[in-house]
């Protein structure tokens, strides 16, 4: 099947079969490979895009799911050679150790404070508990994704 | 992990989906949110020859309050539910249940329709719904039709649908005067199966009695299971602390669990005993204004 969709702002097309998984056309077919495949099983939200803004399992989604349609991967973030503040917090927090759980950290967290932009540590932790750290350095994780929220309300308040 | 392959429909009308439907047979599945069905692809459980992708089917993504019922499009996301200001206002017990839905990633794109099709005895919203005692609506290829809840589940991942039938609707009906509910879920981690979960729907008099009470039960059964006797216990009933105890006791002996990883059969008796007082108990406190 002929599926068409746009990622990060960018269209590409492939022919596809309708059993591969979204993730599957997105690393191996149009190898954007910061996205990362992890348990394989709707449980550990390291394979996780934004799907017309909305943060998804993406190897949990059929490719043929998405034709049409708008995505974002952790590719995206970075603009003109900049980090996003989310980038930018997690390097300043040392929001990661291993680094597998990271890009579906970051695009959880765009997703999240896009719709909630001054949230509580509570909040936090509810929007990223599909998203496991087996480093288990939430701790870090959830201040880097609360500098990103200051730094993003500092930008907009400029 | 790859599923095997299939045939993709993706109808983008209703009377499409139930002619495919209809003349595929069991044959085929229902895409709907495909958070149940596409790990069970994966793992290979449910290998269908033909997937048939609703989501391209317009009108069925709705939640609207008309005529004393609160209209659910089947295809509505469980985080549209969560967000939704009239169930955060007035439907406790459903915005609760909505919340603890697997993860917050998974209810982006799982529906409320596909959690009650599925009929998964482990999924949160059958309860939700036999405590509510909603109707549900099915479409088929000679029409529509509507099933009261307490006759739609028949058996594990087994429901009344028929041959080409499709859940289209979900309708509660809305709240009475003095009406509050609770879902209170045990679960081992986010994103787990409930150990044990209770729902309960309940309208108070103005005296403080019971008019009207729904008791359900997750993952404690082959369905979910409506706590009948505990529900008689409470009604007419001033609702005291022994009264909420003798239907928490009456509700535990109605569940039916089984042992497993989560919990042995005494332990999951109780805690279904234990979480229908605290349901109670805050459905009460919702029911009289305090939350």
């Amino acid at each position: 099947m002929r599926v068409q969709l746009s990622i990060n702002g960018e269209t590409h097309e492939a022919d596809v079969e309708p059993r591969l998984l979204l993730v599957h056309l997105i690393r191996d077919v149009l190898r954007l490979t910061g996205t990362h495949i992890g348990c394989d099983t709707t449980h550990c939200g390291a394979c996780t895009v934004l799907l017309e803004g909305r943060a998804v399992k993406s190897c949990t989604m059929f490719a043929v799911q998405a034709n049409g349609k708008s995505l974002m991967t952790v590719e995206g973030l970075e603009q003109n050679g900049k980090l996003h503040p989310l980038q930018e917090g997690f390097m300043d927090q040392h929001g990661l150790q291993c680094g597998y759980c990271t890009p579906g950290m970051l695009m959880t967290s765009y997703a999240f404070l896009d719709r909630h932009p001054a949230p509580t540590e509570d909040e936090i932790r509810v929007a990223i508990s599909g998203n496991l750290c087996r480093c288990t350095g939430y701790v870090n994780i959830v201040k880097a994704v609360q500098h990103a929220a200051a730094a993003l309300h500092e930008g907009a308040a400029r | 992990m790859i599923p095997a392959a299939f045939e993709y429909h993706a109808p983008d009308s209703l009377d499409d989906a139930t002619a495919l439907l209809a003349r595929l047979g069991d044959e085929a599945k229902i895409l709907s949110g495909g958070q149940s069905l596409i790990p069970l692809m994966k793992l290979r459980l449910s290998s269908p020859a033909h997937v048939i992708d609703i989501n391209g089917i317009p009108g069925l993504s709705y939640i609207r309050e008309v005529d004393g019922v609160l209209a659910i499009g089947a295809l509505t996301r469980e985080s549209e539910l969560e967000e939704s200001e009239i169930v955060r206002q007035r439907y406790p017990l459903l915005h609760d249940t909505c919340k603890v839905i697997a993860d917050p990633l998974v209810r982006n794109l799982a529906t409320i329709g596909g959690n009650l099709a599925h009929a998964d005895p482990a999924n949160d919203h059958p309860a939700t719904m036999l405590a509510l005692g909603v109707e549900l609506v099915a479409r088929g290829p000679s029409g529509q039709r509507r099933i009261p809840i307490t006759s739609f589940f028949t058996g594990p991942f087994e429901t009344t649908l028929g041959l080409g039938e499709l859940l289209v609707e979900i309708r509660v009906p809305a709240p009475a005067p003095g009406s509050g509910g609770a879902y209170l879920k045990f679960e081992r981690k986010v994103g787990d199966f409930a150990t044990a979960a209770v729902a309960t729907q309940l309208t108070l008099r103005g005296d403080g009695t019971c008019e009207q009470a729904g008791i359900a039960l997750t993952n404690v059964g082959l369905t979910p299971i409506k706590a009948v006797s505990a529900e008689n216990v409470l009604r007419g009933n001033r609702l005291d602390d022994p009264t909420i105890a003798r239907a928490a006791e009456s509700a535990a002996e109605a569940a039916e669990p089984i042992a497993d990883l989560r919990g042995s059969v005494a332990y999951k008796r109780d805690l279904v005993r234990v979480l229908t007082a605290r349901a109670l108990r805050k459905a009460i406190a919702r029911a009289q204004g305090r939350r």
